[in-house]
């Protein structure tokens, strides 16, 4: 079931467009706001409230990446691997965060604290090696850094 | 030099707000459009100015805009801002909107006036957050001062902007695809014909422009075509957003005139390579541009003048690749990236790029086989525009025939040692 606070997010996207049905990201993302993840009740609890078939919001919910159809943990650490990260370095520093935190890409911890996946260019390569952890952006990278950053994410 | 897109960012300070924005002499070319102009002036100023898409397809803007149906049936139409920069090594859109928001509305504004749209789209890319935050600030603020909203300026003209944030997926760049995904569907390009132009988004008659081309319509509107052109060292027209990343001195962004040479962005404004680094190549405009080399360093950045090479301006911002990058890591990381990234639509895109992927990796873990450098060769005619949707696999291709090319001895190096060479 959506709840209320969900409901009344996805209504003020549908203001915005012509037909309800126009807000079936929007929507996605709002319930994964909310939960973390969309479950496979929730795809049909959102085609239910926009008039849409399950499937085609599974449809729409397994395309796009920054949807995330398992759980994930607490944080998740999104590390760039675009070329000009690459050129820089981001494969030794996945690597270190990888061994620290002992998980792989498409993994989550034991813990529930992070998950580590990649992402296309985050257009920072001036910067380069960038990530994201959950909303925030960071560039510049350095094991060091790195090391701050996992400290304070816990 | 005049740097009209940039002067008003100072690096890690907030951007202006409406009220310094307008002291700064901000909205006056949007003021003037919609207070002095017809649509019709305003469409007719910007094809006369030349500007061509900053988006990497180079289109002429007024062009575009010249297409759009104008007779009493044609509304509801609407103009729709691609934000959605995810080109692997493009860090100009974001820089953009980040630095100056207003900027980009008072384009927009323009822009929808130009063509009578009542309803403008931001489809911005999911990982932007910074600009989400500055760009719904500034929007509030553009509606408070009555830029926005019903009677704009007391002119009669009626305009809502909408960001949409995207959920992922470098295809929702392409136009087409980026329409589907604004109707929440799965990003997968549409027929061409009809144009977005015609039918567009809901079905409508839609102009979908880039972030930098926005950005400039209110300063052609303000300080007309002959200004516009008079930027550039070409006579094509403006100043275009150049980055440069990989192993040099100083990597980093800059507004300068198109024209300016390779040479000159690589080696003055980048610094050259890092000591202790060597130049092998770099690909001019983003990830889907062809390689080019030391010969070609002299050629101008321009739409026409890259062509001559064999690549593209595509969007101006380019990653270079030294003599410690092994070249084949550097295209199966650039392949990975479109075979991830196709929307799986159509079957050579969906099929080729995985295989090119699988191939490269071979070739680089040491276990590549000389025919796999003709079958790589052949995907240039099997993901060539005509036989693809759209134009993603035909730009996955640009790099791999161009880096086979220059870079041949070194693939072939790799078959032949049965390792990387740039691994110990």
């Amino acid at each position: 079931m959506l709840t209320e606070e969900e409901k009344n997010e996805i209504e003020e996207e549908i203001r915005n467009y012509p037909y309800r049905a126009v807000a079936c990201i929007d929507a996605l993302k709002i319930v994964q706001q909310h939960r973390g993840w969309v479950s496979d009740e929730s795809v049909k609890d959102i085609a239910h409230y926009l008039g849409m078939a399950n499937e085609e919001v599974d449809g729409v919910a397994t395309f796009y990446s920054r949807i995330y159809r398992k759980p994930v943990g607490k944080n998740v650490i999104l590390i760039c691997d675009g070329v000009s990260c690459m050129i820089m370095g981001y494969e030794s520093l996945y690597e270190y965060i990888s061994g620290k935190i002992g998980i792989r890409f498409g993994e989550t911890t034991a813990d529930g604290l992070f998950t580590l996946l990649p992402i296309s260019c985050l257009g920072d390569c001036d910067h380069a090696p960038a990530m994201i952890i959950n909303n925030d952006h960071f560039n510049g990278l350095t094991v060091k850094k790195i090391d701050e950053l996992l400290d304070k994410y816990k | 030099m005049e740097k009209p897109l940039t002067k008003d960012i100072v690096a890690n300070d907030p951007p202006l707000n409406l009220k310094d924005f307008r002291k700064v002499g901000g909205y006056a070319g949007t003021i003037k459009a919609l207070k002095e102009m017809t649509p019709a002036e305003v469409t007719s100023l910007v094809k006369d100015s030349n500007l061509l898409g900053r988006g990497g397809a180079g289109f002429s803007t007024g062009m575009k805009w010249s297409m759009v149906p104008m007779d009493e049936n044609s509304r509801p139409k609407y103009l729709i801002c691609n934000a959605d920069e995810m080109e692997p090594g493009t860090f100009k859109d974001r820089y953009l909107m980040e630095g100056n928001p207003h900027q980009l509305i008072a384009g927009i504004i323009v822009a929808s006036y130009a063509i009578q749209a009542q309803k403008a789209y931001i489809f911005l890319r999911w990982a932007y957050k910074k600009a989400e935050v500055v760009l719904k600030k500034a929007i509030a603020e553009a509606y408070e001062a009555g830029y926005l909203g019903k009677n704009i300026l007391g002119t009669g003209y009626d305009l809502d902007v909408v960001i949409h944030t995207s959920a992922g997926r470098y295809i929702c760049g392409e136009e087409t695809a980026l329409l589907n995904s604004l109707e929440g569907k799965r990003a997968i390009p549409r027929t061409k014909p009809p144009f977005a132009v015609t039918v567009g988004l809901f079905g409508r008659p839609s102009v979908v422009n880039n972030v930098e081309t926005l950005s400039w319509i209110s300063h052609i509107a303000e300080n007309g075509a002959d200004w516009f052109k008079g930027l550039s060292l070409t006579g094509t027209g403006g100043t275009k957003l150049f980055g440069v990343s990989g192993k040099v001195k100083n990597p980093g962004l800059w507004e300068l005139p198109l024209g300016i040479t390779v040479r000159e962005l690589l080696e003055e404004h980048a610094g050259g390579m890092l000591d202790g680094y060597g130049f092998r190549g770099l690909l001019p405009g983003g990830a889907s541009t062809d390689f080019i080399i030391e010969e070609h360093l002299d050629t101008k950045m321009d739409f026409h003048t890259l062509s001559e090479v064999g690549s593209r301006l595509g969007t101006g911002t380019m990653i270079i690749l030294d003599d410690k990058t092994c070249p084949v890591a550097f295209l199966q990381n650039v392949e990975r990236f479109f075979a991830l990234e196709s929307c799986g639509f159509c079957t050579p895109c969906r099929e080729g790029l995985p295989w090119i992927e699988k191939m490269l990796a071979a070739i680089e873990s040491g276990n590549g086989k000389m025919e796999y450098l003709d079958i790589l060769k052949a995907q240039k005619k099997y993901l060539a525009l005509g036989n693809t949707f759209c134009a993603h696999a035909p730009g996955a291709a640009e790099p791999l025939q161009s880096g086979l090319n220059y870079f041949y001895d070194d693939f072939v190096r790799h078959i032949n040692e049965k390792k990387c060479p740039w691994k110990s």
